[in-house]
């Protein structure tokens, strides 16, 4: 028929392993074969593209509809390193684009905290790094895009069709399956990071060094301690670098951009309860907190170590057990700083312990009407699911969040409240009107679409 | 949709007048719900408990007819309330009568009727609706069982069979069903004060319609698959089926 594999049906669920729905799943391997799998079911039902799994809620989910797997569409097509643009098919993972492009002296522009997303994923979902606040999301990178829309294939970018390509950018795959992605580069040196390392004791510590170091480096977080509450709350280890010159190179057997990633460590098996609870996290937080150096300067780290320090541990998702978890990321205004105080004191005071929390400071936003990231303060937590009380938590938390005038990152998603949408999302309007001429008759839904009524259309019904 | 903490969006209930699933859908229409259908065979009384639903400003409520004893209807009802709702996020089997156990006023028509209306009909409406939350890929059914069904009394033996036969079955549907997206929770609560008990002693452990309410939401919220209220019934219960036939069957009505 199409030459796409044969469908699967099986139980889909994100990252955070919770409310999975069952959905047929079909793997394409090229971008023709993706165009006629969009073809062969635009009459009926919903479909929506898959990369990696990586949202952490129902983003990349469509009960009772088709997935199509973009993994296989993977190729890199051509790497201009003259010009630092990357050209490939939007299932490429960043890992695999790294390999490629790093003995070439080339590194993306973006990248979120891991490097198993697809190239197309992390378009949908408009990724930030820790470099947000000098160079923005990954959509403000992007030179253009291939998208496969009911209508067949498109090409889109900044200057070309601009409107489908910022609905596109951050739009959660409503518009259709990105095929094929053309990425600007950053040039580099070396295949390392030089890194300064503060340990600060208080959220006000943390928050003046992320500040000051704004100007001072390109690359800029907090780890937290979730766990530590009063005078602590907030205490944090804070990392913040460059990409490391030739010059910063002592030892002269390395090879500048020698890029060879880390074997991880799987978790292949099922977890039967979850091990992360208050007395781990605790137990966890006090002995890294305590490892981190009160300060060091100038450290060399690979980019694994910098970036992806989560990564070494494959599937580490699974050690939540059979509830999993969800992550609570929001943004609010510079001047709404306190929201991050208070957001942190009415988890502890619930009596949950987020066993992550990051926080970070944004620069300024792309056009993007779904972006999430707008110049402020974000704090991502990962919370262990189960306990009761939990979904009115989040409730508050929403409420806190939107009145503070900021907003819940929908790759995270598996739970906010539907009628704050269009105050956390002001331009959704726009974004649905642009949406709907792409897609008249809304064949592209996903789970975290119907649940928030993204669409506009005040069905949940598969068209 | 039923978000990652559990919280539906649309609602059917099958019993739609039901006392413990009015207190339920009062809990719920805090949290996401949208829409709600009450299915069942009175319309007056349905209306009744649509009003009072609707006064909480949360979520559209309509009535829709059902009957448990009208098997051959269930496949349409299940794509009816899917149709009109657009997804079944959770269907709550609230359904029954308490009938006589009285010897001498036992008709066979009437046993026959309370159990097709309290077991075999709700079986079959169960069947209906799995298969359109197998179709649409997720959906939990929470079933209103009762502590009864662990073991049959005198006293109320009727129902207390019918309880039983549907306890079971909702356990044995909800293995079936794994892997397939879709979750059965089964309740079994003590005693309750509600409509179908009015008139009749309060037994020990006894509970109330919004503990019921209560412990039902928590269950959508831990995945709990069997929920006991009050929840010390869970330590007591399984001791019942050993007390010996000499005693049990001499228990007070």
């Amino acid at each position: 028929m199409s030459g796409s594999g044969v469908p699967e049906r099986s139980l889909v669920s994100g990252w955070g392993r919770a409310a999975p729905t069952v959905a047929r799943i079909t793997k394409v391997t090229s971008l023709d074969k993706l165009e006629q799998f969009v073809l062969d079911h635009s009459r009926g039902g919903n479909l929506l593209a898959r990369g990696l799994g990586r949202s952490y809620g129902d983003a990349a989910q469509c009960a009772g509809g088709d997935l199509v797997d973009c993994t296989g569409c993977n190729r890199i097509i051509d790497v201009d390193s003259s010009n630092a643009v990357v050209r490939a098919e939007a299932g490429v993972d960043l890992a695999t684009l790294l390999r490629e492009i790093v003995p070439q002296g080339l590194f993306v522009p973006v990248t979120p905290g891991t490097k198993w997303v697809t190239l197309g994923g992390a378009v949908a979902a408009d990724v930030h790094g820790k470099n947000h606040h000098r160079d923005g999301a990954i959509g403000s990178a992007i030179e253009g895009l291939v998208l496969v829309t009911v209508d067949g294939r498109r090409e889109i970018g900044p200057q070309r069709e601009p409107e489908l390509f910022w609905a596109t950018v951050g739009g959660m795959g409503l518009t259709g399956v990105i095929g094929e992605a053309s990425l600007r580069l950053i040039p580099i040196e070396t295949a390392f990071m030089r890194v300064d390392t503060h340990r600060v004791d208080d959220l006000d510590a943390c928050m003046s060094l992320l500040s000051e170091g704004d100007t001072k480096y390109r690359y800029s977080v907090a780890w937290l301690d979730a766990a530590a509450s009063g005078v602590k709350l907030g205490r944090a280890v804070v990392t913040q670098g460059d990409h490391a010159l030739v010059s910063d190179l002592s030892g002269p057997t390395v090879e500048a951009l020698s890029y060879e990633p880390p074997r991880s460590i799987g978790i292949s098996f099922e977890v039967p309860g979850s091990l992360v609870n208050s007395m781990t996290t605790a137990i966890f937080n006090e002995l890294w907190f305590r490892k981190a150096p009160k300060a060091r300067q100038g450290e060399l780290q690979t980019f694994d170590a910098f970036f992806y320090p989560l990564d070494r541990v494959a599937s580490w998702n699974r050690i939540y057990g059979p509830h999993g978890f969800t992550q609570y990321q929001f943004v609010v205004p510079f001047e709404s700083a306190d929201a991050v105080r208070s957001v942190i004191e009415r988890i502890q005071d619930f009596g949950v312990s987020p066993s992550l929390a990051v926080l970070k400071r944004f620069g300024e936003s792309d056009p993007a009407p779904l972006s999430f990231p707008m110049p402020g303060w974000t704090l991502a937590l990962d919370v262990p699911l189960g306990k009761p009380g939990l979904s009115t938590l989040f409730d508050e938390l929403d409420l806190l969040v939107a009145q503070s005038g900021g907003r819940v990152y929908l790759a995270k998603d598996g739970r906010l409240r539907p009628s704050l949408l269009s105050s956390m999302y002001p331009r959704i309007e726009s974004w649905r009107e642009t949406r709907r001429l792409a897609d008249p008759d809304g064949r592209f839904a996903s789970d975290l679409s119907r649940r928030l009524n993204l669409a506009g259309t005040h069905s949940a019904a598969p068209a | 949709m039923n978000d990652v903490t559990g919280m539906p969006q649309n609602v059917v209930v099958l019993g739609g007048s039901s006392d413990l699933a009015r207190a339920v859908l009062r809990d719920l229409s805090a949290r996401r719900l949208e829409h709600v259908l009450l299915a069942g065979r009175t319309p007056a009384a349905l209306e009744v408990v649509a009003k009072e639903l609707r006064e909480l400003g949360a979520a559209r409520v309509d009535t829709m007819a059902f009957d448990a004893r009208e098997a051959a209807t269930h496949n349409a009802l299940a794509d009816e309330a899917s149709g009109r709702l657009g997804s079944v996020d959770l269907v709550i089997v609230a359904a029954g009568v308490l009938g006589t156990s009285e010897l001498d006023d036992l008709d066979p028509a009437q046993v026959a009727d309370e159990i097709t209306t309290n077991f075999t009909g709700l079986a079959a409406a169960m069947i209906a609706f799995s298969r359109v939350m197998r179709r649409q890929g997720f959906g939990r059914i929470v079933v209103l069982s009762s502590a009864a069904a662990v073991r049959v009394r005198r006293a109320n033996f009727v129902y207390g069979a019918a309880k039983a036969g549907l306890d079971g079955f909702s356990q044995g549907l909800g293995d079936a069903l794994r892997g397939t997206g879709v979750e059965v929770i089964v309740v079994r609560p003590g005693w309750v004060k509600t409509k179908m008990t009015e008139g009749r002693p309060k037994m020990p452990l006894a509970t109330t319609p919004s503990a019921v309410a209560e412990a039902i939401v928590k269950a959508l919220e831990t995945g709990e698959e069997v929920v006991w209220v009050p929840n010390v019934l869970r330590f007591v219960m399984p001791i019942v089926p050993h007390v010996p036939r000499r005693i049990w069957s001499r228990l007070p009505s």
